[in-house]
Order: C-alpha cells, then structure tokens, then sequence
C-alpha cells in the first residue's frame, strides 16, 4: 500500500475500495460492516434500521443546481432511501474555516432547511466547529442518518434475491452534476448549459416501492459513477451484468464535453440517480411509475443481469460490439493524447 | 495520441475562433489553417484547430461504402 | 457535417464486418501507432467484433507512454521549488517519476496545474509575473505546432518567465526503429491526426522497403473498420501501399502551414523512450533563437534517461513482440492505480488499455 494518502483515495474508484478493503474494514470488521453498502442495516429489538453517514467537502461551495447543504441533506437521504428506507432523521456536523462569509453559511443553512422538508426528514442534532484560515476549505459538512426499514425489505442493499432476467434501471441522464462543477470551478473553458442533478430521491423510489417484492437492488450513482455501482454489484452477487451503450441517457451536452476532454460518461459523478434491479415481471410498470414522476421522466431500461457466477459488467457498444467495464483507479483527467 | 474533436466555426475574432460542439461552444486559435471561414469544419486540439475537414471527401467515403459494400446509405 | 451519425452505425459497421470476413484469407495482425486508435478499438469493443484470425496490437504511439522517467523526475525537481508553477496536459499527472508521479508532488504542496492548452499555461505566465512557469510539452506532430505558435506567441509578448520543457517527439524515427529489429505484423494502422499534420509520405518507406500494408484511419468505429478492410484487401493483393482512409481531414501533402510553425521554432534531436531507448533524431528541442523559453537551458536539470523494472516486457509490448498478459507483472504488481511500466501509465497504453478492456473475457470474441 501506499505510504501517503493521494486525492485518487478519495475518488470513489479502486485505489478508495483498497483503501477501505485494506485499512478501514481490516480493523473494524463487523459483519454489518462487511456489506460495504450505502447504509447499514441495523436490527434493535427486531426492527430495522438503516444507518448511514457521509461527508461533504465539495468545492466550489456554490454551483449551478445547489450548493454543500442541499448536497448533504440529499446525499444523506438517497443513501437510506436506495437501502428501501424511510429516510427520518439526520444529523449534521459543520467544520468551518475562519473568515467563511457568515451570509454564504445562513445561504447553506436555508438550503438544508429547505432540503429536509422537501424530503419530509428532520435534522435533529448538530455540532459546529471552526478551525484557523487554512485549515479546512471553506466548510465541511458531516451527516448522519437513519432510515425505517421494514424487515422484507433488509435484502435490497446486498441485492440478495438478485437473479438472471433481472432489468436494470436508471432514473435519468448520467453525468450532469460531474460536469456542473467542473463548469462552476472555471475549469472547463467550454460554454454550456449545465446544472448538478442534486435532488432527493426518496419521493421517487416510495413510488416504486409499492412493487416491494420486484424490487431486487438499488443504489444511488455518486462519485465513480454508474460504472462504479455496476462493477461492485457483479462483484457483491458473483453476477454477469449486460449494459447497452444506446440505451443508456447522456445529454447532448455532457457527451460533447466527454468527447473533448477524453472522459467516459460512465464514471461521471450524479447526485440524483438511482440505479435499480428490478424483476422482469413488473420492469415495464415500474419503469412507468418511474417515467410518471419530475425526477424520473428520463427513466430508462440499461441492462440486464445476464447470468450468476462470474462477477463482470459487459457493455453493448453502440456499433454492437463487447467490451468489459472495469472500476478505474481513480479520477478522470482530461487527456489531449 | 491524438484526441481531436470536429466543430463548427460560428464566429471569428483576429486568430480566434468560436467553435460549436454540438450543444457546446468553445474559443480555439486558428493560426495553424489556413482562410478558416464561418461555417467550416475544424478538428480542434489542444486548444487549436489543426485542419479543416472536407464535407466533399466524407462524401466520397459515404460513395466508397455505397459501392464496394453496397449498402444503400445516403 | 453531414455523415458524422454514421460513422458511428451499428448496421454500416456489421456490413463492414461481414465484408471483412468475405475476404478474410489466413491470419492477420495490424499494428497502430496511436494511443487514441487503442481507445477507440476498445472503447468500440472492435476486437470482440473481428474474425479471430485477425489480431490488432499496440504500438509505441502513446507520447504519455514513451516519456522517460526523468523527464517526469526532472518535472518534479522543478515543482518542488516554490518560485516555479509547472503546468501539464492531464495526462502527464499519473506517470511514475523515478521517485514520484506529479500528482503525488502537487499533494505534497507543489504547484502543478493541468491545462488543456499551452495557451493556457502562457496565460498563467502572464499573470504570475513573480513565479517562472514551466509547460511540459508532450505528443507528436498533432500537439507539437499548438506548442510551437505558443513559443512565439510568448517570443511577441516578451512573456519570459514561460518556459517550455520540452518531450516532444518525430513519429517517422519511431516507425523506423520499430521495423528495423524485425517485424511481427503485416498492416500499419497510421495516426491520423499526425497524418493531417505529417502527410502521407512519412509512411512511404514503410511499404516500399518493409512490404508493410499502410491506411491512414480516422477515429470513430466505421473510419476504423474501413481501414481495416483496405489492409486486409492490400495483404490479399500483395501490393502494400499507403492509403488514407481518412480523407475528408488528411491531405496527402498533409498541413504545411502546421509543419512551418514546428520546423520555425524545435530542431530534431535524439531522444529516450520510455520501453525503446534513445531513438536518434526523434525528438524535439527549441531552436536557438528561441533558447530563452527553454527550460534545460534555464534550470540545472538531470539527463533523462529511464530505467525499466528487470522482466517489464514493455519494450517488446510496444514492439507488438508480445502481448500484455505474458508480462509477469500485468495484473499483479502492475495495475492502472499501481503501474511498473510505460505501458500500464496512461489509459491508451496498451496494457492498461488490454487490463481495462479485456481482462477476463477472451470468450467475448466473435470466434468467426
């Protein structure tokens, strides 16, 4: 292993799986733990929790579509919700560089207040601390939270009942908020019409999840991308997972970005999708449910699992040729060569 | 070795061009081809344009593939 | 531009296909010299699409592969001193120095900046008068006049703390030296965005001395495929020639405008590569009168060579002499977050390309 930590730790990718594999889950080894989901599922006096935590240190603080405390709140909820929860309390810890504009945190603070009850969750403890200039970015929010689960429902973070036939579902266009922030840190020197996709999704899956028994798997696509909750999926289920490269929705926009900088839209960061695995039986209804609501009109078909015991996402390409997904080791860069 | 993009110039400026990528737009120097006019086709790289494309020559592939492989396309 | 969407049909590109196995006659294997092709090809998922008999390897045609090691260490001497800024192409920020990549440096507090342009780096040279800003120049004649008019646009605007620390490289040298240790493949597929700048005629030798088919190709999967049926035609008729299939961005005079900036402002010199040694002529370094820009010239910098781990068969890898999985370390010890050598550094070098790609799945080809 290495002897430092690098920015490609963090990026979601192979290097934070070794990271994690080799140094967090080593020590802590627990057998919730050792699921490596989203959320926990804990079990207090037989019923079910989901438990989760997460950091936010996204820079710049304010982009297109939101800023750090809509971020937390949604990625907070997503992470329960995806684990087929009801998201309903969160906690929210703030670290804040001196000298950050107190206006700019009242801005944040409105937004998570917002956030929440659009989410119809409460936040319900906090701490503040405020570290010299220089010795964080700005501000750094860590959350909590917990999510009700009902028992039936434990198997959807570990896809347990996952088998061949299964349809693979996304809600929406890959890409968008990866490509928004790069927009936002003046990096891109390309114009366009871009917002993050930064929303909570768990109005969105309680609709689905009235098809509780169809629904086999979901997980929210953050850093590392669509790509990334494929490969850990396969490699989770021992599974063989087949992807068309047509049917999977990228915006006019991020493709034409992705084609200039050299980036695979696969591995894009969002915060604002679900990937499911559903049942063939009911695909086609939960797919219109999905189609029904502001956050799933995009809804589309990717994929399917196509066999057990092997662990390897394929994908379609576009001219009906194969090829293997794989994780990357780190973050995109853009490339000239 | 050579990512290289195709756009469509929408505007000059001296040795500047605006570039039209699909739905995106982008400024590239033009000092390295040669009477770039609105319109053109430029493959962009490394912030320059590096050669006009031929809407006559892609024509002739599209000819190619009709008759050697008698595809039918147009 | 009329015709873009289908270069990219999946019913023109199996009509292809079914064309190339018509006259598929014995086995095949075809080499391309560029780091773009390999994504593609892969990308496109092209091998899987192929009769079996037709092999494609990689060449040395990555100039992120191909850079030594102490050009990166030396890259890494300059970041470690405050008063410099060293701007890079992304793709430079991964490569293992000898004792660490830039992007390690920058996390140790360097100031490295990735750009997408040299005008870009000439542009921080212009606003950071107090630092001296150092633009590490890499590709082949695609990138190489970008950096030459950027070299006289700081010459014009008297910007002399922009400095350019040049591993700019000459693809025809390359060509020579890989066919002149013996060659394992009968097709070339050539750069062709080298070729818009270069021409047709730097390939020339290739078929008239080496008997080597030559098709100048585009980039998407219909240019690919189509370039790779001329080969095929051109191995069955016994009658190599340089072809462009790229036609509507090659010109077989190639960009004289682009090769004028190249020849006004770099001179040919010898130079490493990384898996191949030194190659004469095959690099590029500022002419006199531009010395001033030049970063050896200005700091005291350590001669580049590179040193690759005993049994790395990179060098051969390149050579398209062996194939990746044969390497002992492939996969192991060296992984794309943990390369041992040139070919594993970047994500067009042939073995990350091969371990991103293909790594368990030699059943997904077609087997026609």
């Amino acid at each position: 292993m290495d002897p430092e930590i690098s920015i490609g730790h963090g990026s979601g990718g192979a290097m934070t799986r070794d990271l994690i594999e080799g140094l967090f889950q080593s020590s802590f080894n627990n057998d919730i733990l050792d699921r490596l989901s989203d959320s926990a599922v804990i079990n207090i006096n037989n019923s079910s929790l989901a438990f989760t935590t997460d950091s936010y240190v996204i820079d710049p603080v304010f982009f297109p579509g939101g800023n750090i405390g809509k971020l937390a709140i949604c990625g907070t909820v997503n992470d329960l919700a995806v684990s087929g929860s009801v998201p309903a309390y969160i906690t929210c810890g703030f670290i804040i560089e001196e000298g950050f504009s107190i206006s700019q945190l009242k801005e944040i603070i409105q937004s998570m207040a917002n956030e929440a009850r659009v989410a119809g969750v409460k936040i319900v403890a906090g701490d503040t601390k405020v570290v010299n200039r220089g010795k964080c970015d700005k501000i750094f929010i860590n959350t909590s939270g917990i999510g009700l689960l009902k028992n039936r429902d434990i198997s959807i973070s570990t896809a347990g009942r996952i088998s061949p036939g299964d349809k693979i579902l996304i809600n929406g266009p890959i890409g968008d908020h990866a490509i928004a922030i790069l927009k936002a840190r003046g990096d891109l020197g390309i114009e366009l019409d871009i917002e993050s996709d930064c929303a909570s999704l768990n109005d969105l899956i309680s609709q689905v999840m009235v098809y509780q028994g169809d629904i086999i798997f979901m997980r929210d696509a953050t850093r590392g991308g669509l790509a990334t909750v494929l490969v850990e999926l396969a490699e989770m289920t021992g599974s063989v997972i087949e992807i068309s490269e047509p049917d999977i929705p990228v915006r006019e926009s991020v493709k034409s970005v992705c084609e200039l900088l050299g980036f695979d839209p696969l591995y894009l960061a969002n915060e604002g999708k679900v990937v499911m695995v559903v049942s063939q039986q009911k695909c086609d209804l939960i797919l219109e449910t999905l189609r029904s609501h502001k956050l799933g009109k995009e809804s589309r078909v990717i994929g399917e699992i196509a066999s057990m015991n092997k662990g390897e996402v394929i994908l379609k390409t576009i001219i009906g040729g194969k090829r293997q997904i794989n994780m990357l080791a780190s973050d995109q860069l853009p490339r000239i060569c | 070795m050579c990512l290289s993009v195709p756009g469509k110039v929408i505007s000059l400026d001296g040795s500047c061009a605006k570039v039209q990528i699909g739905e995106i737009t982008c400024e590239v120097c033009i000092k390295l081809v040669e009477e770039v006019e609105i319109g053109d086709y430029i493959l962009i790289h490394a912030g320059f344009a590096i050669e006009k494309l031929s809407q006559e020559k892609a024509d002739e592939i599209l000819k190619l593939l009709n008759e050697i492989f008698c595809m039918g396309y147009s | 531009m009329r015709f873009a969407g289908q270069l990219r049909s999946k019913d023109i590109a199996t009509s292809i296909i079914e064309r190339i196995c018509e006259i598929n006659d014995g086995n095949y294997v075809l080499m391309e010299v560029c780091g773009s092709h390999t994504m593609a090809i892969h990308r496109f998922g092209i091998p899987s699409m192929l009769p079996s008999s037709i092999r494609l390897i990689s060449g040395p045609g990555c100039p992120v592969c191909v850079t030594s090691s102490g050009f990166i260490e030396n890259a890494v001497t300059l970041a470690r001193n405050p008063g410099n800024i060293i701007t890079t192409f992304g793709d430079l920020l991964r490569v293992p120095g000898k004792s660490m990549t830039l992007e390690r440096c920058r996390g140790n507090g360097s100031d490295i900046r990735v750009v997408k342009s040299p005008l870009e780096a000439l542009e921080i040279a212009a606003v950071n008068k107090r630092k001296k800003v150092i633009f590490l120049g890499i590709g082949f004649e695609t990138t190489t006049p970008s950096a030459a008019i950027t070299i006289q646009e700081a010459d014009a605007r008297k910007v002399d703390n922009f400095f350019l620390l040049s591993a700019h490289k000459v693809m025809q040298p390359a060509l020579r030296a890989l066919v002149t240790d013996g060659i394992k493949f009968e097709g070339l597929i050539a750069p062709g965005h080298v070729s818009a700048i270069t021409g047709s005629s730097i390939y020339m030798f290739l078929a008239e001395d080496f008997n080597l088919a030559c098709v100048i190709s585009g980039f998407e999967p219909v240019d690919i495929l189509l370039s790779i049926y001329m080969l095929i035609k051109q191995i069955n008729d016994g009658k190599p020639r340089v072809e462009i299939q790229y036609s509507r961005a090659v010109k077989p005079e190639g960009n004289s405008q682009a090769r004028a900036a190249i020849e006004q402002v770099f001179m040919q010199v010898d130079d490493w590569w990384r898996g191949l040694g030194v190659i004469r002529n095959s690099g590029l370094a500022l002419r006199e009168e531009y010395k001033s820009f030049d970063a050896r010239d200005h700091f005291e910098l350590a001669p580049e060579e590179n040193n690759e781990p005993a049994g790395c068969l990179c060098g051969s890898i390149m050579k398209g002499l062996k194939s990746p999985p044969e390497c002992p370390y492939f996969g192991k010890e060296c992984r794309p977050q943990d390369p041992v050598g040139a070919c594993m550094v970047s994500q067009e070098g042939a073995c990350q390309a091969f371990y991103r790609y293909n790594r368990k799945h030699d059943q997904i080809r077609t087997g026609k």
